[in-house]
């Protein structure tokens, strides 16, 4: 029975992995919540966290995991706040086993911790002839250098989790708006067919899953658009009631702002038809949705609806994609143009050399005072700095490649300087679509109790 | 005048395919920029940073439009060679595009 009136309040405690710890640690403190929420998995940190894991099985999980947890599990301890994220990537289970270690070394009681995985579904892709959806390749043509397949899941495994009485979820990959609406699914009992009421959960979720970029965050432009204090910036706070009609807000004291035209800028990052925003649990239409500032610094969401999901499931295939060689070098003064071109002919006489030349190569100008501060020309840029950038098969070529750019300092233009160099592993990531009815979540928890 | 003085605007990529949104400051421009600001205008705009396809999603609650451009990254974050490589500084360079009088070239 939903007790009438019931509002629960959500705070977004991280936008992406490397995000600002202070902010979450605020809002566990002061913003009176029931739940805490940190997105940290990008496209890509998936199949980075599976070659960790590969080297070493104890990994794969958030680097910042053990910050994160030891800045914020006794405060939502202390506060009764249920903490749900994402930092599991690669390796939900051991990320809980930390969680839990931690929680134990902190000497807090009463905390059951789940992990909830499945989305791992390498084992499937040899069931049928999958093809890429960005490319049409078929799968199997990368077959040699695949890593990870990671399956975007749905609420499911998180409320099974708080149904069981989890405080502290750690997921693997989740479709980030999932991380918000399976908590406001639980405590209001909404049917996982009432799509209405789901399309409105994953608004709140994807206007909170990038925490400051909704409050202020990513949006001053230094002349006329003005944010207050961003250096403190706080991360955002959804207040929602049964019905489906949320708020945003901060926290009074916090750096930042929430108005219309940030929640606007937010709703629509990452979104291709509004009508159509498509998670594992509902095809979400934001079409209609309206804000209103109600007070300073919250605003009022009201219209999002939405429709019965696909039944599909998205899944990001990592593989090995070649190499990615980068150099950099430094002109200043006059003549930066002719000897920067000078330099580019030279590289690319050189590159002829090589067989195979590289596949794919970009060379471009960038520059203002990083060579002189006291340069006074106001009309001609005073410095340039030439980039290239080449993708190649092997490490080789790409190592090849950057020293051509840094064997211009005695066989290229004059007075060229700052030679920067890296080659790094591409891992790249496309997409495919699964039957949802394929993939079980599972979930294992780790209990500390009195 | 350019679109940077009629509107705001923030760029968010999947694969290779970006989307950038143009939100009006003021709402009684919203029917101006939707005369002005077309999907052909901000493909010419765009050049060789839009090799795909480029849709206009109009959302006159919000006195906003939403842009999707297709092959717009160079393959994708993962395998671009762009120094911004989710093309997150695109949405200020769209703010530089000219307003001028329907059929302006670049």
């Amino acid at each position: 029975m939903i007790e009438p009136g019931k509002i629960i309040r959500i705070g977004s405690g991280a936008g992406y992995s490397g995000d600002r710890i202070e902010p979450a640690m605020e809002l566990i403190k002061e913003g009176a919540l029931n739940y805490i929420v940190f997105e940290c998995l990008a496209e890509r940190t998936i199949a980075l966290a599976q070659l960790q894991k590969m080297q070493d099985p104890r990994l794969g999980y958030d680097p910042l995991l053990e910050n994160r947890m030891k800045a914020c599990l006794p405060l939502c301890v202390s506060n009764n706040v249920k903490l749900i994220s994402n930092m599991g990537a690669a390796n939900p289970v051991e990320a809980a086993r930390k969680t839990a270690a931690l929680a134990n070394e902190l000497r807090l009681k009463n905390l059951k911790i789940a992990a909830v995985y499945g989305d791992d579904v390498i084992s499937l892709l040899n069931d049928q002839p999958y093809t890429f959806l960005e490319s049409n390749d078929s799968v199997s043509s990368v077959e040699n250098d695949i890593i990870s397949a990671n399956a975007y899941l749905g609420i499911e495994g998180i409320l099974t989790a708080l149904q069981q009485g989890a405080d502290i979820i750690l997921t693997g990959r989740v479709a980030d708006p999932s991380l918000f609406l399976a908590p406001l699914v639980y405590e209001f009992g909404w049917p996982l067919d009432n799509y209405h009421l789901l399309g409105k959960g994953t608004a709140l979720g994807h206007l909170m899953e990038c925490a400051g970029q909704v409050c202020g965050g990513y949006f001053a432009d230094g002349v006329r658009k003005h944010v207050p204090n961003l250096a403190n910036l706080g991360f955002p706070i959804a207040e929602i009631k049964a019905d489906g009609s949320f708020c945003i807000s901060k926290l009074k004291d916090a750096g930042g702002m929430v108005t219309i035209a940030t929640c606007k800028e937010q709703l629509l990052y990452e979104v291709h038809n509004p009508s159509e925003y498509l998670t594992p649990d509902v095809v979400a239409d934001f079409s209609g949705i309206s804000f209103q500032e109600i007070d300073k610094d919250v605003v009022k969401v009201t219209g999002a609806t939405g429709t019965p999901q696909t039944g599909k499931l998205k899944v990001s295939v990592g593989y090995r994609d070649g190499y990615m060689a980068e150099a950099q070098i430094s002109y200043g003064g006059s003549y930066i143009l002719e000897r920067s071109q000078l330099a580019i002919d030279i590289i690319k006489e050189r590159l002829q050399l090589y067989d195979p030349e590289p596949d794919d190569i970009l060379y471009d100008l960038i520059g203002i005072d990083s060579l002189f501060k006291e340069g006074t020309s106001d009309v001609a840029p005073q410095e340039i700095r030439l980039r290239v950038a080449a993708k190649t098969s092997s490490r080789e070529d790409a190592v090849k490649l950057v020293n051509e750019v840094e064997t211009l300092y005695t066989n290229g233009p004059a007075a060229g300087g700052g030679v920067s160099k890296s080659v790094t592993e591409i891992i790249a990531i496309q997409s495919i679509l699964i039957d949802k009815t394929a993939v079980n979540p599972k979930i294992e928890y780790f209990n500390l109790d009195s | 005048m350019k679109l940077k003085d009629l509107a705001h605007s923030r760029t968010g990529d999947k694969g290779d395919i970006i989307n950038i949104s143009v939100i009006a400051f003021d709402e009684k421009d919203y029917p101006l920029l939707l005369q002005h600001v077309t999907a052909l205008k901000v493909k010419e705009f765009l050049g060789e940073t839009s090799l795909g396809e480029v849709t206009r999603y109009e959302l006159p609650m919000l006195a906003a439009m939403n842009f999707v451009v297709q092959k717009a990254l160079r393959g994708g974050v993962t395998r671009s060679l762009r120094i911004d490589k989710h093309g997150k500084t695109l949405s200020s360079i769209l703010l530089e595009m000219p307003l001028n009088t329907p059929g302006y070239l670049r």
